[in-house]
């Protein structure tokens, strides 16, 4: 067959998502069971959680060549992410002087398979930072706007947690009952506690008690990042994607790389989505009367930036030039310490969650502070299941805690010692680490670059991103904090003090993978792409529900946010519709 | 190729000479052996295990010298089996073809230790009295304590001590000898009431109610 022939697929959609991540998978299962017609493109192949050639869940370290090492994944051989910071084939760049890893996961569900599950609720003043502080923006919609589809995705999808009163900015949700902390999590408490530090239970998106018939409850191997056989945790394919398929609404296309948006040069309306078939090679165009993207972030940027007609010139929906600009990841820094209290525990299954059972949520005042915005504190530890990496570092170690005859050795060594240190200390380290609001600035952003093109010969983006001050003091003041918990319950911090050398421990920027802003959303069309409804202010029928519209991301991990503004702008094209004003 | 040959090769191609079809110009790849890709894998991570699996890297005299520094490291004893028999030195071997930036380490660090076996002994390490190789382990398993002449053995043998620790670890043998007893289906019920009593702690009330039905 002619490779420069275009396919057209025959049927006019009602709507084509791009991307089946939280916000697409959320957009395909509202609008199919609400019996619209939809195309759902996704760039990866096929994915379920529950078959067993896709399951690394209850596997153990011996089933891989490399016990789990990162060498070919980037969170080790039984993650669920397929992808990661580099993509053969799919090449970014940073302009000199800057950077920033752009991580993606090729598959259905996205990045949704692999990720935290931490699925906080951004609350009343993440929305209105502008006003409060007068420095980055407001959004054109507040916390009451959403607040009812936050309410919606809890029941629907269900997360764990606590209801609180003593923090109005961490709104509470209708929550199933959180596990209990571990061992090392009450420790934490209990040190955290005495110097004025609140811990309190974390919020996850897993079934702790069973919500419906589809999906099965918590099995408690802490595995989430495996992806649930069970259906127990949050993933878009599992939870959203494959039953939206059995609506028969759906038609899931895989290996579908979208490479522009198309539109009507007369209209200026979008017609569908042209995209390159990964396993041809082909070209081929999908018809639909609304377009809803929702590829990531960047990916949503560049696929805009790079559907240029005549009467587009700058990309689809840029005419504010915004789309790409206030780039922004959430920061992190981190810290691990030794208690030398857990040594030589009793064994016990801990496994618990995917993830903490405890974190500490933003507790101070930035007013008092010489930094703009606040962090969470997400904690490690424990008798987990032994990887790649055990005992690395043990020389170290073993010189700094007496032996069980009471005397101090020397680091290192060798034989039956050893190999009763690895015992010893084995369950005794603890981890924590900070993830912080940082300030959306024009001066971040991605854009086409002019000279790359990806292996399907798609224009690549170049990141141009910097940390500013702001972030660089928040990460001071996270590791200050770090130490003071560690001491707190007894412990000792290991490695040294991040400092001024290397921005206090900061991560590189798209390092954390909580990027969002690209395409952000506003009420003024000169300053926005999108307007409140994730609506493009230039083309009508177009829609935005990944992270690209948010104005900021607070210090909460946005998926909960994705999917709730998903709901709800796939909800406004369905009255929109039926009002025929689309 | 000959420089006489290649030149041969450059004016034919210079002249724009077609000297064959351009099929021939890139040969149709060999027929692939049918890969039974296991559960968890993508093909091409399956296909590249395969392809490392199918690879040697140590000589036979450095995979003995592997083996018998790993079971210095982690020997057997009353509760568990030795490195070795954990199969410590597959996995180290396999590393090296995975992670080739552990190669020059290794390899160097290996000659490393014949070197100064045979200056101090007469012989290389695996040759050595099992006194003799004691004695060396002794001069390069305390890096605090490390002559200047003895820190390139050091860094060596951490990184034998990490790799060993590592493949131990997580053996079969390894899992056992830690008493690791999750990656189980089960219900989690919070910390042991004596385990609880032990650290002196105790739930909130509200934590114990939430799973009151």
């Amino acid at each position: 067959m002619d490779p420069f022939q275009i396919q057209k697929a025959p049927t006019q959609y009602d709507v084509v998502i791009v991307g089946s991540g939280a916000g697409g998978g959320m957009a395909a299962y509202t609008l199919a069971k609400a019996g619209a017609k939809v195309a759902l493109l996704e760039a990866g192949g096929y994915f379920d959680p529950a078959d067993p050639k896709y399951i690394t869940q209850l596997k153990w370290p011996w089933e891989s060549p490399r016990r789990g090492a990162s060498t070919t994944r980037a969170f080790g051989d039984f993650d669920a992410a397929w992808g990661g910071w580099d993509i053969e084939g799919e090449p970014y760049s940073a302009k000199q002087g800057t950077e920033f890893y752009w991580f993606r996961s090729r598959m259905l569900g996205g990045r949704t398979n692999h990720w935290g599950r931490i699925s906080m609720r951004f609350g009343p003043d993440d929305f209105r930072r502008r006003s409060l502080t007068g420095i980055g923006d407001d959004w054109p919609i507040t916390y009451d706007d959403i607040k009812p589809f936050y309410d919606r995705v809890d029941k629907m999808i269900g997360v764990f947690g606590s209801i609180e009163t003593d923090f109005p900015n961490e709104p509470n949700g209708h929550f199933l009952p959180p596990p209990k902390p571990r061992l090392h999590e009450l420790m934490l408490r209990k040190g955290a506690k005495s110097i004025g530090i609140p811990v309190i239970p974390s919020r996850l998106s897993i079934l702790t008690k069973p919500i419906n018939k589809e999906r099965g409850s918590c099995f408690y191997c802490s595995q989430c990042g495996r992806a649930c056989q069970a259906y127990a945790d949050f993933s878009s394919s599992s939870v959203l994607c494959i039953p939206a398929v059995k609506t028969g609404n759906v038609t899931l296309i895989n290996g579908a790389m979208a490479r522009e948006v198309l539109t009507d040069p007369k209209t200026g309306l979008a017609t569908g989505v042209s995209y390159v078939d990964t396993r041809t090679l082909q070209e081929v165009t999908i018809k639909a009367k609304s377009v809803i993207l929702s590829a990531s972030t960047c990916e949503t940027a560049r696929l805009l930036l790079n559907s240029k007609s005549s009467r587009f010139p700058n990309g689809l929906a840029n005419s504010s030039g915004v789309i790409g600009k206030y780039l922004n990841d959430s920061t992190g820094a981190s810290r691990s310490g030794f208690v030398p209290a857990l040594m030589d525990r009793k064994r016990y299954n801990e496994d618990g969650v995917g993830g903490m059972h405890v974190f500490t949520p933003w507790w101070l005042d930035n007013k008092k502070l010489d930094f703009p915005r606040g962090y969470h504190i997400e904690y490690g530890g424990g008798m987990g299941m032994p990887g790649y990496g055990f005992g690395g570092g043990i020389e170290n170690m073993n010189g700094r805690f007496p032996g069980r005859d009471g005397k101090m050795k020397t680091g290192g060594g060798y034989g039956a010692g050893l190999k009763d240190d690895y015992r010893r200390f084995y369950g005794a380290y603890i981890g924590m680490a900070g993830r912080g609001e940082p300030i959306p600035l024009e001066s971040n952003y991605c854009e086409i670059d002019p000279n790359s093109v990806d292996k399907y010969g798609i224009p690549t983006l170049r990141f141009h991103y910097k940390w500013s001050e702001n972030e660089i003091k928040q990460a001071k003041h996270m590791q200050d904090t770090f130490e003071e918990i560690i001491h707190s319950m007894g412990g000792t911090p290991l490695g040294n003090k991040p400092g001024p050398e290397n921005n206090y421990g900061l991560e590189a920027p798209g390092k954390i993978i909580h990027e969002v802003g690209t395409v952000r959303m506003g009420n003024d069309p000169q300053k926005s792409a999108l307007n409140k409804w994730q609506q493009a202010h230039d083309v009508k029928n177009l829609f935005v529900v990944d992270a690209a519209p948010f104005v900021s991301q607070g210090d909460k991990n946005v998926t909960w946010t994705i999917l709730a503004s998903s709901m709800r702008t796939s909800e406004y094209l369905i009255d929109e519709v039926k009002k025929k004003n689309i | 190729m000959k420089r006489r040959d290649s030149l041969k090769t450059l004016s034919l191609a210079s002249f724009g000479l077609a000297v064959n079809p351009v099929e021939a110009a890139v040969p149709a790849p060999p027929d692939p052996k049918p890969l039974k890709i296991p559960g968890g894998r993508q093909k091409h991570e399956a296909e590249r295990d395969a392809k490392l699996m199918a690879e040697k890297f140590f000589t036979p005299h450095e995979l003995q010298t592997v083996t018998v520094l790993s079971d210095i490291i982690i020997p057997a004893d009353e509760r568990s089996g030795s490195a070795s028999q954990a199969g410590v030195p597959a996995f180290i071997e396999f590393m090296m073809k995975d992670q080739p930036r552990n190669q020059t380490p290794m390899r160097g660090g290996i000659k490393w230790l014949d070197n100064t076996c045979v200056k101090r002994y007469g012989k290389p390490f695996v040759l050595c009295t099992k006194a003799q190789q004691i004695d060396m382990v002794e001069q390069i398993a305390y890096p605090s304590k490390a002559t200047p002449d003895m820190t390139q053995g050091a860094s060596f043998f951490s990184m034998m001590r990490n790799m060993t620790a590592s493949g131990f670890y997580t053996s079969q043998i390894g899992i056992k000898d830690l008493g690791y007893v999750g990656n189980v289906p089960n219900q989690w019920n919070g910390v042991p009431d004596d385990v609880l009593k032990q650290y002196g702690l105790a739930y909130e009330q509200r934590e114990i109610d939430a799973w009151k039905e």
